[in-house]
């Protein structure tokens, strides 16, 4: 049931999980962060079996923080998505795969392009435009796909999200306790404060 | 010499053959430098078969039961840590003991709680006390809640899927952290967080602690709290019982505040708060 949204606008990407960490029937927590940031300009976001989830992010943030520090320049979000993919792929054909879905945000700083790609478990990658994971997708999509334009900036992709948010908040049958919005552009990641 | 000796020896081939396979079958593949090395069964899926012959719900015959059934709780305050839990062991519909230690005093700033199978929280508890230790002796420095809750996450982690059962608290005080918990349990998931409640009674203990919670609590009234939200929970979880043990951790270390029988305890609370209605005096 956590939700991992995302939105790809011309200047950047909004990223959006839910703070709810739940174990069985609780809420274990209600400020828990689904995200990781891999570098300067990349942020992973992330859902799936408990356990793997974080194992797996923190193993590809210190592996693309270990090639910043080897190579002394950032890999391009381009690269980052093809290593986590690849990562999931041949994770999937050994004894114990990692069950983790993500989303990964990035700002290509040679390119000035913001990207956003989709993969699952199985090491499906796709880039699009908005994308989410989990039942999220189902109540969100249908909004994107109506008000989704190309040019959007991200005050308007901020504006869609909150549409989105309201979506989710009156039709989930359980408390997600609120999103979690980072910011991914020029200027690196960035949290947005405030109410969600 | 050798090959006169090999002629009267005393082989069995049954276990000779026993031996070649030992290194195929029973080293899991998986490393662990850090740990001591543990034998698996030797078939492909571990948990099938651990859960073939403990799953007492699936199987009412299995012949191994495992110690389950707990109710734990560590909140922050302002003057420190709580941590209460029960003391019931069951092993199916069994009362296996009323009077377990579920509190691990792992050194004298660091506790942990069991819930989940008593064997492997004691082992691993105990175990992760001898890691803490060594750190302090290798880096002449008191170990980090953080660290501490680490060692323990890794290595649950490193047996995912292998069987373990384990719902654990991480609580400590140091000074560069402070009061701090970490829950820790055997999926792999390491949480940090105010206020946590584990086992088969954690929904009770919540709905008691999350009502009565407030930060400037005194020591006194958070001892009560964490008391008598362990006491709710063993009145309505039947695998939750026995006694209380409560402990408060301060900078200078933690403080065993007692054993509370629970019939002592309840027929207390009841008569001083005017609760518990649902029960004739």
């Amino acid at each position: 049931m956590d939700i991992v949204l995302g939105i790809k606008v011309s200047d950047g990407v909004v990223i959006a999980t839910s703070k709810a960490a739940t174990r069985g029937i609780s809420i274990l927590k209600d400020t828990d962060d689904k995200t990781r940031d891999l570098s300067d300009h990349n942020l992973m976001a992330f859902t799936g079996e408990s356990g793997d989830t974080v194992q797996f992010a923190e193993y590809i943030q210190a592996n693309i923080q270990l090639y910043n520090m080897r190579e002394g320049h950032e890999l391009s979000p381009y690269a980052v998505s093809h290593f986590v993919r690849n990562t999931l792929a041949k994770s999937l054909r050994s004894r114990k795969p990692y069950q983790v879905n993500a989303l990964l945000a990035g700002y290509d700083t040679d390119k000035k392009t913001p990207s956003l790609s989709w993969i699952d478990y199985l090491g499906t990658k796709a880039d699009l435009p908005y994308a989410a994971h989990g039942y999220a997708a189902f109540y969100t999509l249908s909004l994107l796909d109506h008000h989704y334009r190309k040019d959007m900036t991200v005050e308007d992709g901020l504006r869609l999200l909150k549409l989105c948010n309201k979506e989710l908040n009156t039709r989930m049958p359980i408390d997600f306790k609120g999103l979690q919005v980072k910011v991914v552009n020029k200027d690196g990641v960035k949290v947005v404060d405030g109410e969600w | 010499m050798n090959s006169i000796a090999q002629q009267f020896r005393h082989t069995n081939p049954a276990h000779e053959a026993f031996q070649d396979n030992d290194n195929e079958f029973f080293e899991s593949g998986v490393d662990l430098k850090m740990a001591p090395s543990i034998t698996v069964p030797p078939i492909s899926q571990p948990t099938e078969f651990l859960r073939a012959h403990t799953d007492d719900a699936s199987n009412p015959d299995c012949k191994i039961k495992i110690a389950h059934g707990t109710t734990t709780l560590a909140f922050r305050f302002k003057e420190g840590i709580i941590v209460a839990v029960d003391s019931r062991a069951t092993a199916g519909d069994w009362i296996a003991s009323q009077t377990v230690n579920k509190v691990i005093r792992i050194n004298p700033f660091l506790l942990g709680t069991m819930a989940g199978g008593a064997a492997d929280c004691q082992y691993w508890e105990t175990w992760l006390g001898t890691q803490c230790r060594l750190h302090e002796l290798r880096e002449k420095e008191r170990i980090s809640v953080a660290a501490a809750s680490k060692i323990l996450g890794n290595l649950v982690y490193q047996y995912k899927g292998m069987g373990l059962s384990m719902g654990t608290m991480v609580c400590g005080f140091t000074k560069k952290e402070g009061p701090t918990i970490y829950y820790v349990d055997s999926d792999g998931s390491r949480l940090k967080g105010d206020m946590f409640c584990v086992g088969s009674g954690q929904t009770f203990a919540y709905g008691v602690l999350d009502s009565n919670y407030k930060w400037d609590l005194s020591v006194e009234d958070a001892l009560y709290l964490g008391k008598r939200s362990i006491l709710a929970a063993q009145h309505r979880d039947a695998y939750s019982g026995g006694s209380i043990n409560l402990y408060h951790v301060t900078e200078s270390g933690w403080v065993y505040h007692g054993n509370f029988d629970f019939d002592d305890t309840f027929w207390k609370v009841k008569a001083s708060e005017g609760s518990f209605n649902n029960v004739d005096a």
